[in-house]
């Protein structure tokens, strides 16, 4: 359980997050969306430490991650950033593989071989994994950075749009992924999305974010709504059901 | 993994050859033979072909950390301000303290090369990380200026022959006696290779570095304290030797990547290579007189690195 006690954060004079308070269910997929400059981004790196807390608490299965030594956290959660400025050339097997440091150390065991190999295989890499960084595209790298912080294996993965940069095809095919995995109730997910269409389709619950407060907390059948979604975006957004899955027609 | 054995190979070849190449003509059959020959090569050929060796792979190891710790592959400590730090430090403490042994100079040496180093970082990590090309250029003409300070100072004090001999690196004063300090490079560089996994998540930068659990600021603090040291030992032995720690790192870059744990040992043997073949070229070009080794790496090194500037602009970082 990831809980989030009275969280505000300002940069000089504005302020980001006002008193954020919430609590996230084990197992699932948790969908973080909001306009630009909601905060998720920031919620999003106070809740792994990148920034440190102004004020408040937050906690993942009573871990406080203000206090918990850094290593410690690294086996309890992982993160993908948005904004990965990531230049080091590196083969994709040597990045994926970087995900196991904080169980070996530095010193590979056959079983984290084994799971570079399965992350590898499991997000359609194996056939370029001698491929430097940076010479594949977008995409692959994208595919790349997501394979690392699953093998991390840690039980709670924050994703900060993981589908940049991706087609159609391996977008749903990534959401897909995730969504099996949150099915066998091993990990959970925090995935900032900005199609609210993914959230609705692939996440058991939805945050949705308005100018540093908390705006709604609920199914996505409380989101994906045209009343909800109009306070949220400022914008009229018809909804429809196709096979009963509530469909939003953003982009009409 | 592309065979590194015959890197090796070739190093030990050229450092076999280096032995015989001097004033005093050696044969390969009659070394042994007299007193005088044993002598003249362990107290003079075998100290300076280790020297050598050993400067050359510790200035591309200390080039290859320095990439990581700034997250630019165009930066090396003695570009950058750190050498000239050192040797900073070395003329104060020589003119406050004359007489003072090697070992108190290279310790003020490494501190003032460390917060060299420290001003460095501080500087580059309020530059935008889109102009990659502008750290070296801060780099420069931050060295320029702790060098400008340094000439001023021994000018003042009459001591700019001296200072002469840090600013540019050569190995004809080498000998039994001088040149031991390097060893402790050598282990630097060994050390680095332990703690590579950590430098080169260092170079990916703070929050993948925190993501994995590690204690940034502490691995940095570790990588400034190596880098500090092995610099300004090797200014104290030999003087500066510029461009080996930067084009170095890039080649070893291009064939094995950033995973330092796999391109260190080749950062060390090309380190090696190249600056054995540059002082096997000052001592032959002009024989018997002799170029410095700083002299001949600052031709060769900024044609290399103008190659590495141009050739693939794209993967600038």
């Amino acid at each position: 359980m990831i809980e989030i006690n009275g969280v505000s954060h300002s940069y000089g004079k504005s302020k980001i997050l006002q008193n954020i308070s919430l609590s996230i269910k084990e197992s699932g997929i948790t969908a973080l969306i909001g306009p630009n400059g909601a905060g998720k981004s920031t919620l999003l790196s106070l809740m792994t430490r990148l920034q440190p807390l102004q004020t408040g608490s937050i906690s993942f299965d009573g871990q406080s991650v203000s206090q918990t030594p850094t290593r410690e956290l690294a086996k309890t959660l992982a993160i993908l950033r948005q904004d990965n400025a990531l230049s080091s050339r590196m083969s994709l097997r040597d990045l994926v593989g970087f995900g196991r440091y904080p169980h070996h150390k530095g010193r590979p065991t056959a079983k984290d071989h084994r799971a570079v190999d399965e992350a590898l295989d499991y997000f359609d890499l194996q056939t370029m994994s001698d491929r430097f960084i940076d010479e594949v595209s977008g995409g692959q790298k994208q595919r790349a950075l997501v394979a690392m912080a699953f093998c991390q294996e840690t039980k709670y993965l924050l994703l900060d749009e993981p589908l940049n940069n991706l087609d159609m095809y391996y977008a749903r095919s990534l959401m897909k992924r995730l969504r099996e995995i949150a099915d066998t109730g091993k990990r959970s997910f925090v995935i900032v999305l900005h199609d609210i269409n993914y959230a609705g389709a692939y996440a058991n619950e939805i945050i949705a974010l308005k100018d540093g407060t908390l705006a709604i907390h609920g199914t996505p059948q409380d989101v994906l709504e045209t009343k909800a979604l109009q306070t949220l975006y400022s914008m009229e957004i018809k909804v429809t059901q196709h096979q009963g899955q509530l469909v939003a027609l953003h982009h009409l | 993994m592309k065979n590194i054995g015959v890197a090796i190979v070739a190093l030990f070849a050229l450092s076999c050859f280096s032995l015989f190449v001097g004033v005093k003509e050696i044969s390969l059959s009659d070394w042994w033979q007299t007193p005088q020959n044993i002598d003249l090569f362990f107290i003079s050929r075998i100290p300076r072909t280790l020297a050598v060796v050993l400067t050359g792979a510790s200035l591309a190891v200390s080039g290859a950390v320095m990439q990581m710790l700034a997250r630019n592959s165009f930066v090396e400590p003695s570009s950058v301000g750190t050498a000239q730090s050192a040797a900073l430090g070395i003329l104060l403490v020589t003119l406050l303290y004359p007489g003072s042994p090697l070992i108190v100079k290279m310790i003020v040496a490494s501190i003032t090369a460390m917060i060299g180093m420290a001003v460095f970082l501080a500087m580059i990590s309020r530059l935008p990380v889109t102009s990659p090309l502008l750290v070296p250029l801060v780099g420069l003409i931050f060295s320029g200026i702790v060098e400008a300070l340094t000439i001023f100072i021994a000018f003042q004090t009459e001591m700019l022959q001296f200072q002469g001999t840090w600013m540019s690196g050569e190995f004809s004063g080498i000998l039994r006696g001088r040149y031991e300090l390097l060893w402790l490079c050598g282990v630097l560089a060994i050390l680095t290779y332990v703690v590579a996994d950590q430098f080169t998540i260092i170079g990916m930068g703070k929050d993948a570095s925190v993501n994995l659990g590690l204690n940034y600021k502490q691995v940095v603090i570790v990588g400034l304290f190596i880098l500090a040291l092995s610099t300004s030992l090797v200014v104290v032995t030999v003087g500066m030797i510029p461009f080996v720690g930067l084009v170095v790192p890039n080649i070893a870059r291009r064939l094995m990547g950033d995973n330092l744990r796999a391109s260190l040992p080749w950062v060390a043997v090309l380190g090696a290579l190249l600056v054995l073949v540059c002082d096997l070229i000052g001592r032959l070009v002009h024989f018997p007189y002799e170029i410095p080794v700083g002299t001949v790496l600052g031709v060769i090194g900024s044609f290399v690195f103008l190659y590495l500037l141009y050739a693939r602009p794209a993967h600038a970082r």
